[in-house]
């Protein structure tokens, strides 16, 4: 288990330590400090992956975050990660990853068979070749092409993984630790501005770690380290290895992923990834640049890789990429891995420069005017060099580094729907001024590519946000640093036979973007969606202006004139998981649970969700089988004796102030100013477009003094509302809201006996007439009575503070079943109200009016309210429109169900016809039949009328009968009694 | 993007809920007229600009507040309450 490729005496990770990991199965070994792809080019190991469509045998491109080849997937079973890039992935002890896209084996994949037929899977090929017959497209050929071509796979399961959301705030982010990052976040801390500095390496330095860079003398990685130092010692500096800033979003908000724990075995209970929302006031982009291949024949092969890339496995992790390597460099830039290379003592086989002057000199052969034509090999054996004069020759080697120059990473400021610039001396897009409101773009990322002019641009930069947030500017002492000119010299792509390599990620070659272009798909948008070049997770990070200088050539237009694609959030790619962090399961919604919840469990009531809350369905008894048994023996506890319902899921909203009769006249249809102390009301509401909101009821407790109750559906709706109109409409009254929902417990005790029930519990019963209310003592605890009834008995609800609800709810049980009764739950609720015809929001369902629903009466003639104006509306009345109305079966079919839609005996039952539809529906109890409410067209005229009734989705057809709303106790003398 | 409420400083949006544009707060007379009524409710301008919106800081202090914002650049402008502090 040797590591033939790695340089003693070169490189980061500590060789004192070693790592076992597992690749395909096979063991190898590596280091702390290695990045899964190092470790692995360590090894010898260059071919990591299959390509996309053509299944083409891929080693590894960079040694970053842009890997468009070495996508593996990390771990086992549900922990399974797909495309995880091999130059992110961390090494750690036991790491186990398995390449992806091949089949049987990444070595021999049959699916190999789709690079012999490209010349039938170019650009567009599957809206050519798959359209006839179309019944074959679902069946056959999507799940064909689906696996044969693809990424990886996830595992299928739930995941088990835990994950983490985060805010931060910050007066500079500075994103990037390069050279200009570290400059900037120096000079703004030691201001004391609160800075971010955040970099998506596992360490700060950015190209000061790839590349060797003299500092006055040192290592510019040694100054990088010593900055560093600096800032994790300073209070106002929080810096974020490991965190990628993935999106620019208004408001100078960003949000980033941190890589929490994907570096570790697993086996920890840390988050694997956090996501960041981070608010800053001012940005500095530092994010450097991202190197760009050139196309030539066969410039996809193993062995082929980035100059930059070869830096950065050499100097950083003491990785030789091969044993003798060709350089094919366009600027300057490219000279520096030659050196590197040879200072390692690498064999340079050859330098190959598309520029005529002479610009090295060096112990190795240089062909100026030249360029690389073809890769041969696989992995690489050897490269054809083509002169000037149309000469080819080939040389023998391992390893091609190949620099087309480099594109700053400008990303996020495209991210607020800017677009970049073209800058002719660069060759290469840069963000303009003010992309992105508060964020300036330095060093590398802002086209400035000499490490000195990144050091002065970062400090620059720096100044500027301190002096418009209020700091003193700072002059720090920066080190000096190269300042070499790029001088490049653009190759986009070689002319020649055969297939080169634009989107290694997606498979696209020069032909597809030309061929796109010659079927007028011309535009860039387009030919990115023709040919599917920078759609893979890359997103053409690589390739997206090789490709598009490409399409200029083919369009004859210029490549500013061309354009870009739009920059999208996210820059990489984010998990929904850690999008979507504690959304899972339980925390998908809040639990509001009733202070009576541990006892109706323990009771063995089903808890059923009413919005957020969790409401008791029904108290099973010994020897009940079905829901059903359980809810009429309920209901009968109400009728004959006496029943308990916890009901404080109903909205309570406190109204105080002088003006709170006036307020409650506003938004109440009816009046509520000339309710007595001690006296409670029902009352309407309606929204301003005539429509009911909600119903309730409203208490007077003192003269500026009321408590109201909303339905437990509408209880935020109208709290809202209520705002609304207290501080938007009339701002003038002096009235102050709260909602008290949480605060009370509040019980219902319904049924013949409960105020005998009360009269033992209570300290001083009061004498409560109905809908009267008043303050009452339980066991010295205070609370408040109020004597109303959603079932039709004399019933009472009482309320005390929420810390005594549990207590309260278990006596009140005990106390009912000694009388002959008990707990009821919603379904029992539900038969009571159904039989008194009172309504729930499955009536009050947005679309009603007042005389909808029988109670225009209640809309006064004497005063203004909300909704009154448009409820006199044509239209919004009268026998055109659907009314409430009761109905029971007299078909053959006793069944009724909500959602069913009501017609005319003898009528089709087609959608045109329908006269009405049910919206609550249940089998009563006292007139032993079912019963159900709905709406029918004209409904309170057609008293004694038969109609028909469908349920199309149930498969339900029956005749019922339309009866009187209330069904029991019509003269209300039972509630009153 | 962030609000800044007048009582509680710069806050997350998350935290607000859109209340319609700045003149629902101009209700109507009762008696002034369906063509009024319907303006009021329904007929919006859509600005490409600066806008006048009304949002409560419902998960917040609870303040209704007209925010100045940019619809076109969705800068931010300011926010003012719609009842004086309280």
């Amino acid at each position: 288990m040797t590591q033939p490729f790695r340089i003693p005496g070169l490189g980061r990770v500590d060789t004192a330590r070693t790592l076992t990991f597992r690749f395909d199965g096979e063991a190898y070994t590596g280091h702390p400090g290695d990045t899964l792809a190092s470790a692995l080019l360590a090894n010898g190991v260059r071919l990591m992956g299959r390509s996309f469509k053509y299944h083409r045998p891929r080693g590894v491109l960079t040694a970053g975050p842009e890997e468009p080849n070495a996508l593996v997937t990390v771990g086992k079973g549900a922990h399974r990660d797909p495309n995880t890039r091999a130059t992110v992935q961390e090494l750690f002890d036991g790491l186990e990853a398995a390449s992806q896209n091949r089949w049987p084996s990444l070595g021999l994949d049959l699916m190999g068979v789709n690079d012999l037929a490209s010349r039938f899977l170019g650009a567009g090929f599957y809206y050519k070749t798959f359209m006839w017959p179309r019944a074959a497209w679902l069946k056959l050929y999507e799940p064909l092409i689906r696996r044969a071509a693809g990424l990886g796979a996830l595992s299928g399961q739930s995941d088990p993984d835990r994950n983490e959301k985060a805010f931060a705030f910050c007066d500079l982010l500075v994103i990037g630790a390069g050279p200009a990052g570290l400059s900037a976040a120096l000079t703004a801390a030691r201001a004391g501005a609160r800075v971010i500095l955040a970099d998506e390496s596992a360490w700060m330095g950015g190209r000061l770690a790839f590349d060797r860079h003299d500092f006055d003398g040192r290592a510019g990685f040694d100054w990088a380290q010593e900055v560093v130092a600096e800032l994790a010692a300073m209070d106002n500096v929080t810096l974020m290895p490991r965190t990628t800033v993935t999106g620019a979003y208004d408001g100078g908000t960003y949000a980033a992923l941190e890589r929490v724990a994907r570096h570790v075995a697993p086996g920890h209970d840390a988050p694997l990834d956090c996501f960041w929302r981070i608010h800053a006031k001012r940005t500095v982009l530092a994010a450097g640049a991202l190197e760009r291949p050139v196309a030539f024949r066969d410039n996809d092969r193993p062995g082929v890789m980035l100059a930059g890339a070869v830096r950065a496995y050499l100097n950083h992790y003491g990785v030789a990429p091969g044993r003798s390597v060709v350089v094919f460099g366009t600027s300057d830039d490219g000279h520096r891995t030659a050196l590197d290379l040879v200072d390692a003592g690498i064999h340079v086989a050859a330098y190959v420069d598309p520029r005529h002057e002479e610009r090295l000199k060096a112990p190795f052969p240089v062909y100026t005017g030249s360029v690389v034509a073809r890769a041969h090999g696989n992995p690489v054996e050897a490269v054809t060099i083509r002169h000037q004069t149309g000469r080819e020759h080939r040389v023998a080697c391992d390893t091609l580094a190949m620099s087309g120059g480099w594109n700053p990473t400008l990303h996020l400021s495209c991210h607020m729907g800017d677009r970049p610039e073209w800058n002719e001396d660069i060759a290469a897009f840069v963000p303009r001024p003010d992309a992105v409101p508060g964020l300036v773009a330095v060093g590398a990322a802002g086209g400035s590519f000499s490490t000195a002019a990144a050091l002065a641009e970062g400090m620059a930069a720096a100044n500027d946000a301190l002096s418009a947030l209020g700091f003193k500017p700072q002059d720090v002492a920066l080190p000096v640093a190269e300042d070499a000119p790029y001088a490049i010299q653009p190759v986009w792509s070689v002319p020649g036979k055969g297939r080169a390599w634009l989107d290694f990620q997606n498979d696209v070659t020069i032909k597809d973007v030309t061929q796109a272009a010659m079927e007028n798909f011309a535009s860039v948008e387009h030919m990115k969606r023709y040919t599917t070049q920078g759609m893979a997770p890359d997103q053409g990070k690589s390739s997206n202006v090789a490709a598009l200088a490409v399409l200029a050539d083919a369009t004859g237009r210029s490549i500013p004139d061309t354009g870009t694609t739009t920059y999208r959030p996210p820059f990489a790619p984010v998990p929904i998981a850690a999008m979507g962090a504690g959304g899972q399961g339980a925390g998908f919604a809040p639990k509001r649970l009733t202070t009576s919840h541990a006892a109706s469990v323990e009771m063995g009531a089903p808890m059923i969700e009413a919005g957020l809350w969790f409401r008791p369905s029904y108290f099973p008894a010994r020897g009940e089988r079905v829901w059903r048994e359980s809810c009429d023996r309920e209901v009968a506890y109400v009728r004959n004796a006496v029943g308990i319902c916890d009901v404080s899921t109903l909205g309570k909203i406190d109204v105080q102030g002088p003006d709170a009769g006036a307020f409650l006249d506003f938004v109440y249809t009816n009046t509520m100013s000339t309710l007595p102390e001690g006296r409670c009301r029902y009352g309407l509401m309606l929204r301003e477009d005539g429509h009911v909101m909600d119903d309730g009821t409203a208490a007077r407790l003192g003269r500026s003094h009321f408590v109201l109750t909303t339905t437990t559906a509408a209880a935020g709706p109208v709290m809202r509302h209520l705002e609304f109109v207290a501080q938007v409409l009339r701002p003038d009254w002096d009235v102050a809201l709260s909602s008290v929902t949480e605060h009370w417990a509040q019980v219902a005790v319904a049924g013949p006996r409960s105020r005998e029930l009360l009269s033992g519990l209570l300290d001083a019963p009061p004498e409560l007439p109905f809908m009267g209310c008043g303050p009452v003592s339980v066991s010295g605890v205070s609370g408040r009575l109020f004597r109303i009834s959603f079932s039709g008995e004399l019933a009472y609800e009482l309320a005390v503070p929420a810390r005594y609800g549990d207590a309260l709810f278990r006596e009140l049980v005990a106390r009912a079943e000694a009388l002959g009764g008990g707990a009821y739950g919603i379904e029992a609720l539900n038969v009571l109200r159904l039989e008194k015809g009172f309504l729930t929001h499955a009536e009050m369902h947005g679309r009603v009016t007042a005389d909808d629903l029988g109670l225009a009466g209640m809309l006064s003639g004497k005063k203004d309210f909300i909704g009154k104006a448009m409820a006199a509306r044509p239209g919004l009345s009268g026998p055109t429109r659907e009314q409430l109305v009761a109905l029971k079966p007299t078909g053959a079919v006793k069944q009724m169900t909500a959602g069913a839609f009501l017609f005319d005996a003898g009528a089709e039952p087609v959608r045109e016809a329908a006269q009405g539809y049910i919206t609550s529906a249940c089998y009563a109890v006292t007139p032993r039949h079912t019963l159900a409410l709905g709406f029918l067209r004209n409904g309170r005229a057609r008293m004694g009328e038969t109609v028909r009734m469908v349920d199309h989705l149930r498969g339900l057809d029956t005749t019922c009968e339309v009866i009187p709303l209330v069904t029991y106790d019509p003269d209300g003398g039972r509630a009153r009694g | 993007m962030r609000f800044p409420c007048p009582l509680c400083g710069d806050r997350d949006l998350q935290e607000f809920t859109f209340g319609g544009a700045a003149v629902m707060a101009e209700r109507p007379a009762p008696d002034a007229g369906v063509v009024a009524w319907d303006a009021y409710l329904h007929l919006r301008d859509n600005p490409a600009g600066r806008s006048e919106e009304l949002w409560q800081h419902d998960k917040g202090c609870g303040a209704w507040m007209v925010v100045t914002r940019d619809t076109v650049t969705h800068a931010v402008h300011g926010a003012r309450l719609t009842k004086g502090a309280t």
